[in-house]
């Protein structure tokens, strides 16, 4: 089967390797129809993530057929259509029956390496590098599902795939981190970030009842789009963020911050060029910008909420204004289980129409290019989806 | 030193022996079973050698006598088996495990503990039955019940190899504790533990396991596996972990056999799968 496979630093290549097989009595097989390039595999594109092997299959959001099931899967049957969350969760543990799914610790087969790294492991995810499991990912045209009973989902007729894949991972993640904001009536949220994770969470937000979001970013195409779901926006590179924040809110700050950037974080200021510096030449891991200035940003008693992915240690953390403030942090991988009965009722309520974030769709064979394309936000690339098991060519929206 | 055995050859003497101190030491050898403890094996050996080269030295009757005497000494010490022991019914190395103060001046103290959702009565049923330590130990190769104390295991050794040694439990409370230790002669004197404890509510028990070796040449044995990456402190870890994957969810996730991309040389070492 074609999968797209990791070969380095910003080398992506498609490559013909072995169809999946089942190795444990609970997997599955799924035969792939959509699967999407993530913000996240963009840290592993650009060589942030340690423990990535030349041969890694990619991909983490995917949906498709079953095609093979173990003899112990129960509940899944051949023919079924599902959503596969990223995370992949034992359900039997204390944190999967906690709801606490990203935190499953039967599931990564690698443990020991986040043990090393974190002090206690996490759930495997597909396609994120072997200390997080070394599960072969979903951009390709099959994926074996361990667990299989347990994570995925089965989607109705009625619910097309480009509207049900980002139920996958982005959907979810931008819901989780507006619900770990505790939204109560009147509240403003300020969101840094407008990829698809930011997009999804200023759509949640105001599902949630909050009363007003307020975006952030600099790519036009992302600001316009954040418009298109009711956000007051701002353009870092134009305006002074906390002043114009603090204008907006009638001089109270937000009531919530979410940080929807992440380690890969941009920007012109002083303290953006140090962690530049500091990255490349390794004396540090992630970049801080963008969760400095929520930090700063938010109201006193308010909430940073962080699904932006990071990594290692992060230099310069004003926890001193954090404290001063009282300020809660919320933060982690997307328990995506948890929401997605909730988050599929409201595509079928006609609530929210997920198919609005995708701009491109590709062939596989097209991933190279698609994920140069990505990573320059060139071309008004905001999510790619790829049909792995279809003819058909590079389109925009 | 490791015995050379024929693992299933062993059930015609343990049936046929009593539960007496001697039929220990005979389990694990179809020849002429150890009844001579290690440290008269050394003065023996030495001793015997001596008088070898003594005896040769002579190149005389009494000479010849002495070569033959040191001959014998020697052979006692390389089997462990007196003849004479064993005409007068003596064995003097009966019970020879490696005793407590051994574990402690010689040996390495391993001790790591898990919490696994499921009750102390389901943990204990399936460690208790040491058929199924293999399935989680992956150093272990397989382990075969002799009765309801004694149990024979196989462990892979570096090289291809494998090594072999009877083991016998010394505590049992069921839904409780179980422990065991080695049995001489084992070329890795080592005795182990576990216990169940009920966890605070709502979080399982607590699965609490202690490991002590004596590996061949004392320390030295440590450096070199440390060296070769096998630290026994994540052993005993990994040991647990894949017991509370299979007690949990049946099966112990894997990757092995999943489809990749050209590894290339470094990749190939490094990755995973």
């Amino acid at each position: 089967m074609k999968a797209v496979c990791w070969n380095g630093k910003k080398d992506v290549r498609v490559e013909n390797v072995p169809d999946p097989k089942l190795l444990n009595p609970t997997d599955a097989i799924v035969k792939i129809t959509t699967t999407c390039i993530c913000g996240s595999d963009l840290h592993l594109y650009d060589g942030y993530v340690p423990t990535m092997q030349p041969g890694d299959i990619l991909g983490h959001e995917f949906m498709g057929e079953v095609v093979e099931t173990g003899k112990e899967v129960k509940k899944l049957k051949v023919g079924d259509r599902i959503v596969v969350p990223f995370t992949i969760c034992c359900g039997k543990c204390f944190y999967c029956k906690s709801q606490l799914w990203s935190l499953c610790n039967n599931s990564n087969p690698n443990a020991w390496m986040l043990e090393k790294a974190y002090g206690f492991t996490s759930a495997g995810l597909f396609g994120y590098s072997h200390m997080f499991g070394g599960y072969a990912g979903g951009q390709a045209q099959y994926a074996r599902v361990p667990f299989a009973d347990v994570g995925p989902m089965k989607i109705p007729d009625g619910v097309p795939d480009e509207k049900a894949v980002f139920l996958t991972d982005i959907f979810p993640t931008g819901y989780m981190a507006a619900d770990n904001c505790n939204i109560k009536e009147g509240d403003i949220v300020a969101i840094w970030g407008c990829g698809p994770v930011g997009q999804f969470a200023i759509r949640s937000a105001y599902l949630l009842g909050a009363h007003q979001v307020i975006a952030i970013d600099h790519v036009p195409e992302r600001l316009r789009m954040a418009e298109e779901g009711k956000a007051i926006t701002i353009n870092m590179d134009d305006e002074m963020i906390f002043e114009k924040l603090r204008e907006l809110t009638g001089g109270r700050g937000p009531d919530a911050v979410i940080d929807c950037v992440g380690l890969e974080a941009q920007g012109h200021t002083l303290d953006a060029w140090y962690d530049r510096v500091k990255v490349a030449t390794y004396m540090g891991t992630d970049r801080a910008h963008a969760i400095r200035q929520a930090i700063n940003c938010c109201r006193p008693g308010g909430v940073v909420s962080i699904p932006g992915v990071y990594g290692g240690f992060l230099d310069k953390f004003p926890l001193g204004a954090a404290f001063g403030k009282g300020l809660t942090f919320k933060m982690g991988q997307t328990h995506v289980k948890k929401y997605l009965d909730d988050l599929l009722g409201k595509i079928q309520e006609g609530k929210i129409d997920p198919s609005f974030v995708i701009t491109h769709r590709a062939k596989i064979d097209d991933a190279r290019k698609m994920y140069e394309t990505f990573a320059a936000r060139a071309a008004g690339c905001i999510k790619v989806i790829l049909k792995p098991n279809e003819n058909g060519s590079v389109m925009h929206a | 030193m490791v015995s050379a055995t024929a693992s299933g050859q062993r059930t015609a003497d343990q049936k046929s022996g009593s539960s007496d101190q001697s039929s220990q030491t005979r389990s694990s050898a179809h020849e002429p079973y150890i009844n001579v403890p290690s440290n008269e094996r050394w003065v023996s050996g030495l001793s015997g050698a001596a008088l070898v080269l003594a005896g040769l030295k002579m190149r005389s009757i009494p000479g010849a006598v002495l070569v033959l005497a040191g001959g014998a000494m020697t052979h006692r010490a390389w089997t462990g088996h007196c003849n004479v022991y064993g005409a007068l019914g003596i064995n003097r190395a009966q019970g020879e495990g490696a005793a407590p103060e051994d574990y402690s001046s010689k040996g390495f103290h391993v001790s790591q503990a898990i919490t696994i959702d499921k009750s102390p009565e389901e943990l204990y049923r399936y460690w208790r039955d040491f058929q199924n330590l293999p399935r989680f130990m992956n150093y272990l190769e397989d382990v075969q019940i002799l009765d309801d104390k004694r149990s024979h295991w196989k462990a892979k050794a570096p090289a291809g190899m494998s090594v072999e040694w009877d083991a016998e439990i010394i505590n049992d409370q069921p839904n409780e504790t179980i422990a065991w230790r080695s049995l001489y002669p084992a070329s890795v004197d080592s005795a182990g533990s576990v216990r169940f404890v009920a966890g605070p509510p709502g979080r399982g028990t607590e699965v609490r396991v202690t490991f002590d070796y004596i590996p061949p040449a004392g320390k030295a044995g440590w450096m070199i596996a440390k060296l070769f990456g096998k630290d026994p402190e994540m052993e005993v870890r990994e040991d647990l972990r894949r017991f509370k994957q299979i007690m949990e969810t049946g099966e112990i996730p894997t990757l092995k056999g999943q489809p990749h991309g050209k590894r290339g040389l470094k990749g190939s070492i490094m990755a995973t799968d």
